[in-house]
């Protein structure tokens, strides 16, 4: 029932001139295993979805082909408004801490003059570069990290540069790949606050994917599950997190106990 | 060549600039070593030690087919099946089969043990021990000429590519979110260190040749806070060790690909008391 819900909502009209995205039948093969098969979903602008599921689902996989890092069965669709699809959708990409080589000697600056300019950063960067990069920091009340090294932010720094980074230029759709393991509770509001309000201004898509239940209940608009290489169930967060299926996955009793534990 | 000559004679007045294989093996250096310096950023960021101790090591392969084919200059099929090598390790890489450190070890012991095989058929091998510890002072002014090629080629990349090159090895996903092509670029550095490798292999020898890539930038990354003076730190520790190792080479009598190397191994105990102090 639930289920349907996934791939059949009409896209509706944004304040963006992009519209929606809808995965169609992605199936991701490594070898001989399967770790995606036949996903469908339908993503739609000034929305977070949530991607939930237990450790190797293939949550980041599914992000991977958004991306088009790996190859894939299925297509993507980029929507604009009255269906007309568009090729080259902005992508805002948040990686997870535990993707980079923190060791290696770059400042804030670097990752930004690296993303935003042609010119070699190790020549140095342009005043204007600089100035550019402060102004998108600021968006994340990190303008004063942009002299440090990456390596000694702590995760809810890291993230949030990366966050800046991600939303200039301002992306049609946010992929936010496990954006809260290892952050101070502070910094994750923070992070959360600024999606939110990004969301509402530009009429994101955004897509989260995640572990953390409370969050996924507390910010995202829609919430779907991948498990067993597809997505079992979307909808809304009560109806997801009251379903059998995520009780018996999690483990965590029902919504209504997520929701005490706030 | 001869304006370089009268320029060493004019600046460097000394005992040991005397001799033009001198002569030679300086620009030779001033040439190899910043590249080293340069490519030894990113291979370090890659992870890529091991990956270049194996292009080294494979090279010997090369070197083998090259007498088999009766090739007239080695290099040609020594480059070849650096290339080969090179795709081949990136391939069985991307499918992700094994860790990366099993795969480039099952391929470079693989290729030395068949190189070694081949080289030492009727006991011939003793003829190429040069290529194990190079001979940077029998340089000639056509290897210099590749060398220059080669050298600009580096620059070039690195003025054009390196913030792509950058963003590939800091996170692959989030280079591909910014519209870059990730495997092109993983592929034209990696070949890039392969074909660098190999044209040096003569000059250094096969044991030591990626100390050469991975020192610089090793005790560069203990002092530098960012990008450019990890790349600043690199070039210099790799041009000021290349210079200082081969002149007291000379004076010792000893083998100058190796003396460049404990030099660079000295530069990166001090540049690690320095980090440890900070």
């Amino acid at each position: 029932m639930i289920q349907e819900k996934c791939d059949s909502i009409n896209c509706r009209e944004c304040g963006s001139s992009f519209c929606c995205t809808k995965i169609k039948h992605i199936s991701v093969k490594h070898g001989s295993n399967q770790i995606l098969k036949d996903v469908n979903l339908h993503i739609h602008c000034g929305e977070l979805t949530a991607i939930i599921g237990v450790n190797g689902a293939g949550k980041s996989t599914l992000l991977k082909a958004l991306l088009g890092e790996i190859p894939h069965l299925g297509e993507i669709v980029y929507l604009e408004t009255k269906n007309k699809v568009t090729k080259t959708p902005i992508i805002g990409y948040v990686p997870q801490k535990l993707d980079f080589d923190l060791s290696s000697p770059m400042s804030v600056l670097d990752v930004f003059a690296a993303a935003k300019s042609k010119k070699p950063i190790w020549w140095g960067t342009p005043k204007k570069v600089r100035e550019r990069a402060k102004a998108s920091l600021a968006k994340v009340e990190a303008e004063q990290l942009i002299d440090r090294q990456l390596g000694v932010l702590s995760g809810g720094e890291l993230q949030r540069v990366l966050l800046a980074l991600a939303l200039n230029p301002i992306p049609n759709i946010l992929l936010l790949d496990e954006p809260v393991s290892g952050i101070d509770h502070k910094g994750l509001k923070l992070f959360y606050q600024t999606v939110a309000d990004i969301r509402k201004t530009y009429d994101l898509s955004i897509i989260l994917v995640s572990h953390d239940l409370h969050l996924v209940a507390h910010y995202a608009d829609r919430v779907a599950l991948l498990n067993n290489g597809t997505i079992e169930i979307c909808g809304t967060p009560q109806e997801v997190f009251a379903s059998h299926e995520v009780n018996a996955l999690f483990n965590m009793g029902s919504y209504e106990r997520v929701k005490e534990g706030e | 060549m001869s304006i370089w000559y009268s320029l060493i004679d004019f600046l460097l007045p000394f005992e040991w600039t005397q001799y033009t294989f001198m002569k030679n093996a300086l620009l030779g250096v001033l040439l190899v070593t910043p590249m080293f310096g340069l490519l030894g950023t990113m291979v370090v960021n890659n992870k890529m030690a091991f990956f270049s101790d194996a292009l080294g090591h494979s090279a010997l392969t090369g070197i083998a087919l090259g007498v088999l084919w009766k090739v007239t200059n080695p290099l040609w099929s020594m480059l070849l099946f650096s290339i080969l090598m090179t795709f081949a390790i990136i391939k069985v890489k991307s499918t992700n089969t094994a860790s990366m450190d099993t795969v480039i070890g099952v391929f470079s012991s693989t290729a030395v043990a068949l190189g070694i095989v081949i080289l030492s058929y009727k006991g011939g091998f003793a003829k190429y021990s040069v290529y194990l510890i190079g001979d940077l002072l029998s340089i000639t002014p056509k290897d210099l000429m590749l060398l220059v090629v080669t050298f600009i080629i580096v620059v070039l990349l690195w003025i054009s590519a390196f913030n792509r090159i950058f963003l590939v090895s800091l996170n692959p996903s989030l280079a591909r979110s910014r519209g870059i092509l990730v495997h092109f670029w993983e592929y034209v550095f990696a070949l890039t260190v392969a074909v660098i490798v190999t044209l040096s292999i003569q000059w250094v020898g096969t044991m030591i040749i990626s100390s050469m890539l991975v020192l610089p930038a090793a005790a560069a990354r203990n002092v530098a806070c960012n990008v450019k003076q990890y790349t600043f730190f690199s070039v210099l520790i790799a041009l000021i060790s290349g210079l200082s190792g081969l002149i007291l080479s000379y004076f010792l009598g000893v083998a100058s690909g190796a003396t460049i190397v404990l030099v660079l191994g000295a530069f990166f105990a001090i540049t690690y008391v320095i980090k440890l102090k900070k």
